[in-house]
């Protein structure tokens, strides 16, 4: 599911809660409005062929073009991408990038609308998960020959990452950061409690949930029933051994023993008191602002945000190793070009030299709260010096992704999303919650089968 | 499609409020019938309201039919037409859409049935207290207005913080005052269902507050002088005089309550997050989670069909129940 983080953020900003209401009303609107014509532009012209659609080089050199440049950057972040996209436009004479952000719950139903109308984005970032879903549907259209025009190779990214940007043997996506979930600690209840370094494994995980519930923080570990508990259960199925799905994304396993015994860990730090009950949405992240919540897993972006909170001492660390692997929930910004672009040549060649500068510029993105997605700039001193981002990038090799299969960003929410809340909330034990999920999500997997021809 | 503001607000018909003046310009329509032979004028002067009804009403309603009668996505090529699969889906047990659909089916009645009754009483309390003479009158009618003027989502992310089970201010204070602790508003039943009516009939009852002020203030001063030399108590006035002068206004105001209960969205999404479980997730917010978020078109125009369906027996329904009491 696309729902990156902005559910997590205590106090929205404006342009969220403008979202809210009018975007919901926009798109029931849109939907009714655009189901008209039947052939989607740009259908099956990714061949490209020849000289290729994009053009050649690195450079864009024809009349003035504008970019329509669709983001849901409504936290801390979108002021990093808002700086650049300035920056670009001051160095590029003939090219305006005009960069539009909505809530990520507002985006991915209304970007497919906007595109087919001729009004929405020629370039938009798109998560990892919703790739596959947005080119069967031809929203997005094959981005081999920009990987190819601007030498990017897989070399150059973890290959966890580039591989998922692939659907069908082409390339959709291509990544611009990674962004896992990290383990948060409030340090001056760590010290009082005498606990001097960050918990790696179970063991001494669980041993510093119980010194510090002794001493001072009454629940030191909030687990949440909303927006992330169902990412840590995504991490800690992975650490048991299990996958959610099988490899071709064909067949759910939610049920299987990793992903019980996964949410029975979850669901036990309630039981044990070192969660307090009906943690709500957001709960968890005020609380761990207010020095309330000592240990926390929240996604990296959280970081400036914690930053942002004066007398706050926190640290970071990759996510304690509860099972018997390390693995973390990740998911990745990557650019993708929308089938509007695709009828006007011109446009294609300047979001190429877009994304090119932006991927050079990725350090910058960095800085927002994200691992840079390309390893030359992961090494690069500049990146040495974001302490933070090189603690979550400890994690890199062992990051899971959903597999690239179209819709299975849509069978998060109904299945173990809210699994996770039913037994977090005491409704279902873990087991019947994920039978109940498992269930469902092969149902609705079948049906995807179906609808996008397998 | 129902037509809808997705804030859980109907709004308020074309029409003028209460059978009663419908009955009276009825009479006075005819006239002007008889006396001018008809002609073309009347539906020049409804031409307007028929155009925007026509194009944004009545053209989608009967396209959403269409559209139900598929398996549709609109941006795939292929869009199987199935019949009347999508509703049998619905009604037949062990489907992908049927739990879901009868489950926010089931929440929305539950809605409906808290708070249509609070929406209706507490706003007639407050009118006629509002149309007493005192100092101060027209604050306290701005005062009771005021929250309607909110959005949906400010409403929303309010009482959400207000009422979270473990930092809300609600429960501190309760704490404070040493009643009880840690009362789950927004995430255990049922006291999610008071999380989504209260911050409703706060938000919602200066509304229906003013329709009935208004009504109040159309019955003759002379019946109620009547009554108190008749010897009336003030309940009696109340209930001999008020009642039925407010009869039309009240026969307004539930009907346009009960559809716009129905049609909650806004406090659901935003407050409890349909959560826990699915308990509280309305029909609406599962119609556009399956079309808009989900994609599946045909699935989500036969549930607002059906949707659809259910309101208008309910408002013929409560059209009739009424309109018997006043022949008999």
């Amino acid at each position: 599911m696309g729902k990156d983080r902005n559910t997590n953020q205590g106090p929205l900003n404006r342009r969220q809660f403008l979202g809210l209401g009018a975007g919901a009303g926009a798109s029931m609107v849109l939907a009714a409005c655009g189901g008209g014509t039947d052939a989607p532009p740009g259908a099956g012209g990714g061949g490209g062929g020849g000289g290729g659609q994009f053009g050649e080089g690195k450079e864009y050199t024809g009349p003035n073009v504008s970019l329509a440049f669709w983001n849901g950057f409504t936290g801390g972040d979108g002021p990093f991408m808002r700086q650049l996209v300035d920056q670009f436009n001051s160095e590029h004479q003939n090219i305006k990038v005009s960069m539009n952000v909505l809530r990520w719950e507002d985006f991915y139903p209304k970007v497919p609308t906007a595109v087919q109308s001729g009004n929405g984005p020629d370039i938009a970032i798109m998560h990892i998960d919703q790739l596959a879903t947005n080119a069967a549907r031809r929203v997005v259209i094959p981005v081999d020959e920009v990987a190819t025009a601007l030498q990017l190779q897989q070399d150059d990214f973890a290959p966890a990452v580039w591989s998922a940007g692939v659907y069908k043997e082409q390339r959709y996506g291509l990544p611009l950061d990674i962004h896992p979930l990290l383990f948060y600690y409030n340090q001056k209840e760590m010290e009082a409690a005498g606990i001097s370094e960050p918990p790696k494994d179970r063991a001494s995980f669980e041993a510093a949930a119980k010194e510090l519930k002794g001493k001072g923080a009454q629940n030191p570990f909030w687990v949440t029933s909303t927006w992330p508990a169902h990412l840590m259960w995504w991490s800690l199925i992975h650490q048991f051994g299990g996958t959610p799905y099988n490899e071709d994304g064909s067949q759910a396993q939610f049920n299987s023993d990793a992903g019980v015994e996964a949410l029975t860990w979850q669901v036990n730090n309630i039981q044990q008191g070192y969660s307090p009950k009906n943690v709500a949405n957001d709960a968890q992240a005020v609380a761990f602002r207010q020095g309330k919540n000592a240990l926390t897993w929240d996604g990296i972006w959280m970081m400036n945000e914690w930053a942002k909170v004066k007398g706050l001492e926190w640290g970071a660390a990759p996510l304690p190793q509860i099972g018997d692997q390390p693995a973390v929930w990740a998911s990745s910004h990557n650019f993708v070009v929308t089938s509007q672009a695709q009828k006007d040549p011109n446009k294609l060649q300047a979001s190429k030299v877009f994304i090119s500068w932006i991927s050079d510029h990725s350090i910058d993105w960095a800085k927002a709260g994200q691992i840079a997605a390309r390893a030359s700039v992961r090494e690069s001193p500049e990146f040495q010096e974001l302490e933070v981002q090189n603690i979550a990038a400890q994690q890199l090799d062992y990051v899971k992704f959903p597999p690239a299969v179209p819709g299975i960003g849509e069978v998060t929410a109904p299945t173990f999303e809210l699994a996770v809340n039913e037994a977090v909330l005491g409704k279902k034990s873990p087991k019947a919650a994920l039978d109940d999920a498992t269930s469902k999500a092969n149902e609705l997997l079948a049906a995807n089968k179906k609808k996008y021809g397998g | 499609m129902t037509s809808t503001d997705l804030g859980g607000r109907a709004a308020p018909p074309a029409a003028g409020p209460g059978a009663g003046q419908l009955r009276r310009g009825r009479g006075r329509l005819g006239a002007a019938g008889g006396r001018g032979g008809g002609g073309i004028v009347p539906y020049l002067f409804l031409a307007p309201y028929l155009l925007l009804f026509g194009l944004f009403v009545l053209a989608p309603s009967v396209y959403v039919i269409w559209i139900s009668l598929h398996d549709w996505d609109f941006l795939l090529p292929g869009k199987p037409f199935v019949g009347l699969q999508n509703y049998l889906n619905l009604f037949k047990s062990g489907t992908v859409t049927s739990e879901p659909f009868w489950q926010a089916m089931t929440a929305t009645g539950k809605f409906v049935l808290y708070s249509v009754p609070l929406l209706v009483a507490v706003p007639l309390a407050v009118a006629v207290m509002l149309n007493q003479r005192f100092p101060g009158r027209n604050f306290f009618r701005a005062a009771y207005f005021a929250p309607y003027v909110l959005g949906v989502a400010v409403v929303g992310i309010l009482w959400r913080f207000l009422l979270d089970p473990n930092i809300g201010l609600v429960n501190h204070m309760l704490d404070r005052i040493g009643i009880t602790t840690d009362i789950p508003w927004t995430t255990q039943t049922p006291w999610v269902w008071a999380a989504l009516v209260g911050p409703t009939v706060w938000w919602t009852l200066g509304f229906n507050a003013v329709i009935y002020l208004a009504g109040l203030q159309d019955i003759p001063r002379e019946l109620y002088e009547a009554a108190k030399v008749d010897g009336a108590s003030r309940w009696q006035q109340f209930r001999n005089v008020t009642l039925p002068g407010l009869r039309p206004v009240l026969v307004f105001v539930v009907t346009i309550t009960i559809l716009a209960s129905a049609n909650v969205f806004g406090q659901p999404y935003l407050i409890t997050q349909g959560r826990p479980g699915r308990e509280t997730r309305s029909a609406i917010m599962l119609i556009g989670q399956e079309g808009l978020r989900d994609f599946r078109m045909g699935n989500a125009a036969a549930m607002s069909f059906l949707l659809t369906l259910a309101l208008m027996l309910i408002s013929v329904a409560n059209f009739l129940l009424f309109r018997e009491r006043k022949e008999r």
